[in-house]
């Protein structure tokens, strides 16, 4: 059974980086970089799993069949990801109180009533006697 | 009686490999089908952690502040503690298999008692965690108590913490008893050169455990270290 | 004179007789039959759940059930039906049958983890009828939060918990079929030369792969939050009940492309032997499973049109709901083709093709209906919805499942069954139907709601037409049972291939070897070659 036999030293530099990235991360971590905090620490994280994946699971040997496989669990996952939040991000869109755009810059976005609606006013119409 | 039968197929039966299942034509095929079946589940798994990596995308979107206070609550010595632990058991894993493929029956056993060792220290580690959770009632539920704003949305951030690491300390549980099973395979000389899949396959399993905490520490432990939105 | 004696040819049915060779069997064929047991046995009992709901539902006063009881029924009906009967009746009874022969293998890449899904399945079906049992659920099979995690005092805990382990199940198949099909097809049988059934399964099984992992943590996230008060939906935390609804309707919605791939192949299947034809557009029949595949997973928010999502992202969904009934209206385009200049040999399967072909059409343009936004908040939550689900779901699933146990019948069992009654039932069925379904456009038009027990008088004729259309149904689907165990014993025998059919199945004995071929056969020609010779067949 033919499957591509990694050199030891492979695998320890691969592990160097991986702690380097680690430590790096932790750094990072710590340093104010406002919205750019999130960012970072995703894109070390997805770089460690690219380690992983192409090293230490040799996808890098592997078939273009199972490069497809792992791919495609990504893309759908981002399509779950993105998606959902098209709906979360734009709540709010053009129809808040004070005619913002962005949801984000309505204090009160966060939470359950982020359709901007305003509490139904009690009229009697909306409130039928009993 | 037609060639390729049953009396064709008693003639060579003692000349394939022990290992190899009948319904498949030779060892190779089995090897890429059972790679190929292993990384499949491996895409089920990412979509199974995804769910929860939804949940946690959007709440901490919508509540940030919430997001900053419950991540300072979860030690981060004990969290980059573990993540050196996990990669290095990936390091020993990747060696084991390594070695299974070289033939160094010894040495599997070696590298994947040192993996099976490393997994149990996150594990006792992660009891601690839970632990220290409990006593200060950061255990989502009636018990509940946080001291600061945003407490509702802090036991949101502990329920997405608890449901994450509790899910992946599972799969941790899971990753050892395999690795039980397929140690006392290596130790009885079941791996070969020539075949050592179950070893391959497990190796497989326990890097996307790896993997999967890779996202979790940053992801948990680390949302506001540097104080810029708390 | 010597005396011949026939010894009767190894089956594998009858090549081991124990109960435990059937329930430990590795044979893909057994496992087939093992599903269609437990398969035929929840359809019965969803079944009897519709009854159940259409009695009621006969006179506009809740007279026979309360609020309460109803909501358990229809919930429990869901439940069965969607988990139960729809998601596996194709791929794992059919299948887990035909699909190793029609490739070429001697069983599935993994006959053991096949062996697994069936337990599984099994299993949390046990569960789930426990449940019932115990007094059901009365959340919707759809589980809304916060009612199902706060609300309500039903067995959400023991239901949840069987549907997530059941869904195991159809990972595990997901994953035996795709690999099967990557790598156990015969010398010579390239993509390209495979059956369209195999193009639907590898699709169908795609989405399981994809999608069953999310709905098992979305369960387990119900689990955790009803049983350990973890908050993750909970609007008293700030927590939000539509995520529940994003995470369910990721899964279930491909869930229904689950549900109806697989039929589709089936009708490939059936169309091309009674038509005496190849399947017009090949490449094009094939390419649209996995356009289905693919595009089912892009439109799951259609079912939060009115549940508080953003309307541009809704816009999102609706443009990209109406683009995924592309790749189905070009299946259906492609079938009517087939039949174009075919000789059209009437046997039952071709029935139920044709009963599905109508059905399938009036389910699908109705669906593209409530894919528009403006009518769908008319039209959501109304018994058009209830009527578009089941067109696709009954008429077009349950019809294709229907069409394919009668195709395959005679090489499952090695027997024929009466082909009269067959067509006798496959009307019935069309008739009962459409009179059950069809008022049921027009109600939900006029403003019924789904899930409740009463209604304004206004609305009994139809009621009533529906409900006595569900006898005739219920009457169709007997027929078959009966008739099928029947045939077992007094059919006429089948012999190895009786609608004459291209395909590797057909090669072989029926019932089938236990190991499926003698010799590995090796595939020269497309998975269609019906040639002039052969249009005629009766």
């Amino acid at each position: 059974m033919a499957g591509h036999i990694s050199p030891k030293s492979t695998y320890l530099t691969i592990f160097g980086a991986l702690m380097a990235c680690t430590i790096l991360t932790v750094v990072a971590a710590f340093i104010n970089l406002g919205n750019l905090n999130f960012p970072v620490a995703l894109t070390i994280a997805i770089f460690k799993a690219t380690l992983v994946v192409l090293f230490f699971m040799h996808i890098k040997y592997g078939s273009s069949l199972t490069k497809l496989i792992v791919g495609t669990a990504f893309f759908f996952l981002g399509i779950m990801l993105t998606l959902t939040l098209s709906d979360y991000l734009s709540r709010g869109w053009f129809t808040a109180a004070r005619g913002s755009t962005s949801a984000a810059s309505i204090p009160s976005i966060t939470g359950p009533l982020t359709t901007g609606a305003r509490p139904l006013e009690q009229t009697p119409q909306n409130n039928p006697p009993k | 009686m037609p060639n390729g039968t049953i009396a064709a197929h008693d003639e060579h039966h003692g000349q394939h490999h022990p290992a190899l299942q009948h319904h498949f034509q030779d060892l190779e095929q089995q090897h890429e089908a059972s790679t190929l079946g292993m990384w499949l589940f491996l895409v089920t798994e990412v979509m199974f952690f995804g769910g929860l990596i939804l949940a946690y995308t959007l709440y901490r979107v919508w509540y940030p502040t919430a997001w900053a206070l419950g991540s300072e609550e979860l030690n981060i010595y004990l969290g980059g503690f573990n993540t050196i632990v996990l990669i290095g058991s990936s390091l020993t894993m990747a060696l084991a298999v390594r070695a299974g493929q070289t033939g160094a029956q010894r040495a599997t056993v070696g590298w994947l008692l040192f993996t099976m060792a490393l997994g149990l220290t996150f594990l006792v580690v992660k009891f601690f965690e839970y632990k220290e959770k409990f006593e200060r009632f950061h255990v989502p539920g009636a018990n509940f108590r946080f001291e600061g704003p945003e407490s509702p949305h802090v036991q949101i951030f502990f329920s997405l913490y608890f449901a994450l690491t509790g899910v992946h300390a599972l799969h941790m549980v899971i990753g050892v008893g395999l690795m039980t099973v397929i140690t006392l395979m290596a130790y009885r000389r079941r791996f070969s050169p020539e075949w050592y899949t179950p070893l391959e396959l497990a190796g497989l399993y326990w890097h996307f455990v790896d993997i999967v905490w890779i996202f979790l520490f940053p992801l948990l432990y680390l949302v506001d270290r540097s104080h810029h939105i708390v | 004179m010597e005396t011949i004696v026939v010894e009767e040819p190894t089956t594998y049915i009858n090549h081991q007789h124990t109960v435990a060779s059937w329930l430990l069997t590795y044979d893909h064929k057994r496992i087939g039959i093992l599903y269609l047991i437990v398969v035929t046995f929840a359809f019965f009992l969803g079944g009897l759940f519709a009854t159940l709901i259409r009695l009621e539902l006969a006179t506009p006063a809740g007279d026979l059930f309360s609020a309460d009881v109803y909501n358990r029924m229809f919930t429990m009906h869901g439940v069965t039906m969607v988990f139960f009967v729809l998601v596996p009746a194709v791929p794992a009874v059919l299948g887990n049958f035909a699909m190793p022969l029609m490739i070429g293998a001697k069983d599935v890449a993994f006959p053991k983890l096949n062996l697994l899904s069936w337990y599984v399945f099994t299993i949390g079906f046990i569960f789930t009828v426990a449940s019932m049992v115990l007094g059901g659920v009365d959340t919707g099979w759809t589980f809304y939060t916060p009612y199902s995690t706060q609300g309500s005092e039903s067995n959400v805990l023991l239901t949840g918990i069987g549907v997530f382990i059941t869904g195991f199940s159809s990972i595990l198949t997901g994953v035996n079929f795709m690999v099967t099909i990557h790598r156990m097809r015969a010398p010579g049988m390239t993509w390209f030369r495979l059956p369209l059934f195999i193009w639907a399964l590898y699709s169908t099984a795609l989405v399981m792969v994809l999608g069953t992992p999310v709905i098992a943590i979305t369960l387990l996230m119900l689990v955790l939050e009803r049983g350990l008060h973890l908050g993750i939906f909970d609007p008293r935390l700030g927590g939000d009940p539509v995520l529940f609804q994003h995470l369910f309707w990721f899964y279930s919605h491909p869930a229904v492309y689950i549900m109806i791939l697989p039929p589709m192949g089936v009708i490939s299947e059936v169309i091309a032997c009674f038509s005496r034809k190849n399947v017009f557009g090949y490449s094009f029949v094939a390419f649209s499973s996995l356009a289905i595949a693919v595009f089912g997973f892009l439109v799951w928010a259609h079912h939060l049109f009115v549940a508080g999502i953003s309307p541009y992202s809704a816009l999102i969904f609706s443009f990209l709901s109406f683009a995924v009934a592309i790749p189905s209206a070009v299946k259906t385009f492609n079938w009517t083709a087939t039949l174009y200049e075919g000789a059209i040999w009437w046997k039952t399967p071709m029935f139920f093709v044709f009963g599905f072909l109508g059905l399938f059409l009036i389910g699908g343009l109705t669906g593209l209906f409530l894919a528009s936004l403006g009518l769908d908040v008319h039209l959501t939550d109304t018994y058009f919805v209830v009527a578009h689900f089941h067109y696709i779901m009954v008429g077009g699933a349950i019809m294709g499942y229907f069409a394919g146990l009668h195709y395959w019948w005679p090489k499952m069992t090695g027997r024929m069954y009466n082909d009269t009654l067959g067509k006798f039932a496959a009307l019935l069925i069309f008739v009962g139907f459409n009179l059950t379904f069809g008022p049921q456009f027009i109600l939900g038009y006029l403003g019924m709601p789904r899930r409740y027990h009463v209604y304004p008088p206004e609305f009994q004729v139809l009621n009533v037409l529906s409900s006595a259309g569900a006898s005739i149904l219920a009457v169709g689907y007997v027929l078959p049972a009966l008739y099928f165990l029947y045939s077992l014993k007094f059919g006429a025998k089948a012999g190895a291939n009786p609608w004459k059919a291209t395909g590797l199945e057909w090669t072989t004995q029926s019932p089938p070897l236990p190991e499926n071929f003698r010799t590995t056969p090796v595939v020269t020609e497309g998975a269609y070659a019906y040639s002039k010779r052969e249009m005629r067949v009766a």
